[in-house]
């Protein structure tokens, strides 16, 4: 075999690789991306239902509560324009707090609820959600120096 | 005093490296043997300065001196010892020093035990070393100075993130920097030879080493991080496909890549420049990770705008290491005279894909996990990528690799019998159906994914043990083989059985999360799980409430497990401590997360000490099927790795390697 042709298998292959991976890539992308909505967005009407979509913001000060008998708790995230009713069955990451930011992933139920399948506390008390923090400067809330952003796991 | 020292000492480091990176690159140049000698007593010297600084800032840990600022943001007098010295590097600057002091340790370990290597070789490739050591001492210097000092001095420390307070984590860094930093060394070696224009098999057996070392090293590095995450954050997960988890997962898959077309290279003279592009990668891909993290870029672009001067510094250094090296790749690699030929269906052909497939998985890793800083850059939507994304791209490539990897080592090199192949493949594809029918007669339903996966695991182990014990025919045979055959056995071993763990885990995992009052139980996965109620402890720096939980078996076994909520005073905060009840078939893991009564989590922490005694608590129980056996694969193929480096044909100074410096 030459070495013409033998470079030309290995590019083909090559090629085919990287098409294959391209190609999973992009399909994935139109499934799976998940974009980021502030409370005001939802509040807006602007956000498709029934598509996993992420919503960052505060923790509304006394909004959190169990429903009685169950591991269902629901709370409101707010970005202190509008609020945004979310239910989460689970448990709660060790850094959630009244007050402080948020991030949870999950579907917008027909009732305007939220319904997390996941919600995210960073790993230090310090440090805000970027989407948290996104969502306060939309509405036009955002103190700098409140809340450090930037500091991540160790 | 101390402080002041180290400062100096970083700074006298920074010269150093300043003159290691011009002095010995020019007399290679010129061929001026006293200026190419500088480089080993230079590169000594850094490490020497480098170790200096490092050790005065434990000692500024160690006696919990605050008037160093960095000291009293991570440390606190009530903490234990052990983390005491780890918070050292528990943080931004003192981890950059730990990345410098390891970076500064390999290259004095070349200038020590390279002295078999050709001088301009040698000479050339500790200039590229020190190079980057100036760039990291650069950017300590003059944007993270670890010794800062703080007037008036604080009385007490803010202490260190009680999470980070964890024995895995406390040698999770380390392993890592050794891997990123390990291929640091290839990377320098990659440049001095494109500078030379000459790569030949010498060259590649001179890399293996430090490829091995390095990649080994990373392994335990991630392996560490994924189960400290595992147990520490008791969400149960061990892989959240996290960008800081990417961010060290990339350099090991390219540096997988690299270790298996290193061998080509060596053995065969073929993919030379590939080899190359790979080393160039592999550090180019530490170095963004390195950088990423450390500058919370990845998290969020607005980090960025936090501290401009160390963003932009990191841009500059990552543009002139990758950029400059790549372009230093596609001028001078042309030169480069190709190697051996060999038939696609050949061990070189198996090696070319397992480097398309890890190389490919790379890629969407890369394309997942900097896309979102991309779009937001471009002012576009905010987006993330979670791990439906990388389940749907990563996990169908590495199908066809463990299939690879199950046939390669059957083929011969140059030209193999793809027939004969196929036939010594009978038994590990009959092995592979067998435990795909027992999952399906065993187990409860999966997807699909799931059997092919159970077979492809059981037919690389088949194919790995089948393939050494053709090879070895004997036992004692076996012991005479190479160490290097052992090391690759061993390695693919563990690679099966980390796919195994992965497999079992993601597919066969059952939970109950429900509110649990004292008396009542659960039953998961053959177990019957009661719950005793909840009692108060205290421990060195936090106080706990403690869930008493026993868990009872079928078969008589009986075992009692205390998952807790602390809380660490000095920073306000509670954790969770998973229980964990492990062994080689699963692992049960209880947390308990709030009584009811109490109102949830997150409404106030008072909970912990004021929930009465019979109440109702949220309890969440999982029994994760061989999830073990991830983190054991990943150890044996560090061992692997470090088996196959005791390789006596890779050994510093072993004679086959004099003759061939000699004749080239």
């Amino acid at each position: 075999m030459t070495r013409k042709r033998r470079r030309l298998q290995v590019l083909v292959l090559c090629m085919l690789g990287l098409g294959t991976a391209a190609a999973l890539t992009l399909a994935a992308f139109q499934d799976h991306l998940v974009f980021f909505h502030a409370p005001s967005d939802i509040a807006a009407g602007k956000v498709p239902r029934e598509r996993m979509l992420r919503i960052g913001g505060l923790v509304e000060a006394g909004s959190v509560q169990r429903v009685a008998g169950t591991t269902e708790i629901r709370f409101r995230v707010t970005d202190m324009a509008h609020a945004v009713d979310v239910s989460f069955v689970g448990v709660l990451p060790d850094l959630f707090r009244e007050g402080q930011g948020v991030v949870a992933n999950g579907r917008l139920g027909a009732d305007g609820t939220f319904r997390a399948s996941e919600v995210l506390a960073r790993h230090d008390e310090t440090y805000m959600p970027p989407e948290a923090a996104e969502a306060l400067k939309r509405a036009g809330h955002w103190k700098p120096g409140a809340a450090p952003p930037g500091k991540g796991k160790d | 005093m101390p402080a002041e020292i180290g400062h100096v000492a970083l700074l006298l480091a920074l010269a150093v490296a300043c003159l290691q990176s011009v002095l010995p690159l020019v007399g290679a140049q010129r061929g001026d043997a006293r200026l190419m000698a500088f480089a080993r007593p230079a590169a000594l010297a850094q490490l020497a300065l480098v170790a200096l600084a490092f050790a005065l800032l434990t000692w500024c840990y160690v006696v919990s001196d605050f008037s160093v600022a960095n000291v009293f943001q991570n440390s606190h007098t009530a903490k234990p010892m052990l983390y005491k010295v780890t918070g050292v590097w528990g943080n931004h600057e003192g981890s950059l020093l730990l990345w410098v002091l390891i970076l500064a340790l390999f290259g004095a370990a070349v200038a020590a035990f390279g002295r078999n290597l050709p001088s301009p070789l040698a000479a050339r490739a500790l200039a590229v070393q020190a190079m980057i050591a100036a760039a990291f001492l650069a950017f300590m210097a003059f944007t993270s100075n670890p010794f800062e000092r703080l007037d008036p001095v604080p009385a007490e420390g803010r202490d260190l993130n009680p999470i980070l307070q964890d024995p895995g984590l406390a040698f999770h860094p380390p392993f890592l920097y050794l891997g990123y930093v390990g291929l640091s060394i290839v990377f320098s070696f990659a440049v001095a030879a494109l500078v030379e224009g000459r790569v030949d098999a010498a060259w590649a057996r001179w890399v293996r080493p430090w490829t091995l070392a390095a990649w080994a090293s990373l392994t335990l590095g991630i392996a560490l991080g994924s189960w400290w995450a595992y147990y520490e954050l008791g969400w149960g997960g061990w892989w959240y496909w996290d960008p800081v988890e990417n961010a060290s997962f990339m350099p090991w898959l390219v540096g997988a890549a690299l270790l298996h077309s290193a061998i080509v290279a060596e053995k065969r003279d073929a993919l030379k420049s590939w080899t190359i592009l790979l080393a160039i990668l592999a550090f180019g891909l530490s170095l963004i990770g390195t950088f990423l993290v450390r500058s919370g870029v990845l998290t969020s672009v607005h980090s960025f705008a936090s501290d401009p001067a160390r963003g932009a510094f990191i841009l500059a250094i990552l543009a002139v290491a990758i950029g400059g090296s790549l372009a230093l790749y596609a001028w001078r690699a042309p030169t480069l005279r190709p190697g051996g030929a060999f038939a696609p269906v050949s061990r070189e052909g198996g090696l070319v894909l397992n480097n398309l497939l890890l190389s490919t998985a790379c890629a969407t890793v890369f394309v997942g996990t900097l896309y979102p800083l991309f779009l937001e850059g471009l002012g576009g939507a905010k987006v993330s990528v979670g791990a439906p994304f990388f389940n749907a791209t990563f996990v169908p490539l590495m199908v066809p690799l463990v299939a690879a990897m199950a046939v390669g080592p059957f083929l011969a090199w140059k030209r193999a019998d793809a027939r004969a192949a196929l036939r010594r493949l009978a038994l590990p594809a009959t092995a592979g159906a067998a435990a795909a029918l027992a999952c399906v007669v065993l187990a409860p339903p999966a997807p699909v994914l799931a059997y092919l996966g159970a077979a492809l695991a059981a037919m690389l182990a088949t194919a790995t043990i089948g393939e050494f014990a053709a090879r070895a025919g004997t036992l004692r045979r076996a012991m005479g083989l190479p160490r290097a055959a052992w090391g690759t056995a061993i390695a693919h071993l563990g690679m099966a059985v980390t796919v195994a763990g992965i497999v079992a885990s993601a597919a066969w995992q059952s939970e109950s999360i429900s509110l649990m009052r004292p008396g009542e139980s659960v039953s998961i996965a053959g177990w019957q799980v009661t719950f005793r109620g909840t009692e108060l402890a205290r421990g060195a720096n936090y106080t706990a409430r403690r869930g008493v939980f026993e868990a009872r078996r079928g078969d008589g076994m009986a075992l009692r497990l205390s998952p807790a909520k602390r809380f660490y005073p000095s920073t306000g905060s509670t954790t969770t401590e998973a229980a964990i009840h492990g062994s080689i078939l699963g692992d049960l893991y209880v947390t308990i997360a709030d009584p009811a009564e109490a109102g949830p989590q997150g409404a106030n922490a008072r909970f912990l000490f004021e929930a009465p005694a019979d109440a109702a608590w949220a309890v969440r129980i999982t029994h994760n099927p061989l999830v073990a056996w991830i983190w054991a694969g990943a150890g044996l193929m560090a061992l692997g790795g470090a088996v196959s480096l005791t390789d006596r044909r890779l050994r510093v100074g072993a004679p086959t390697r004099r003759v061939r410096a000699a004749g080239a």
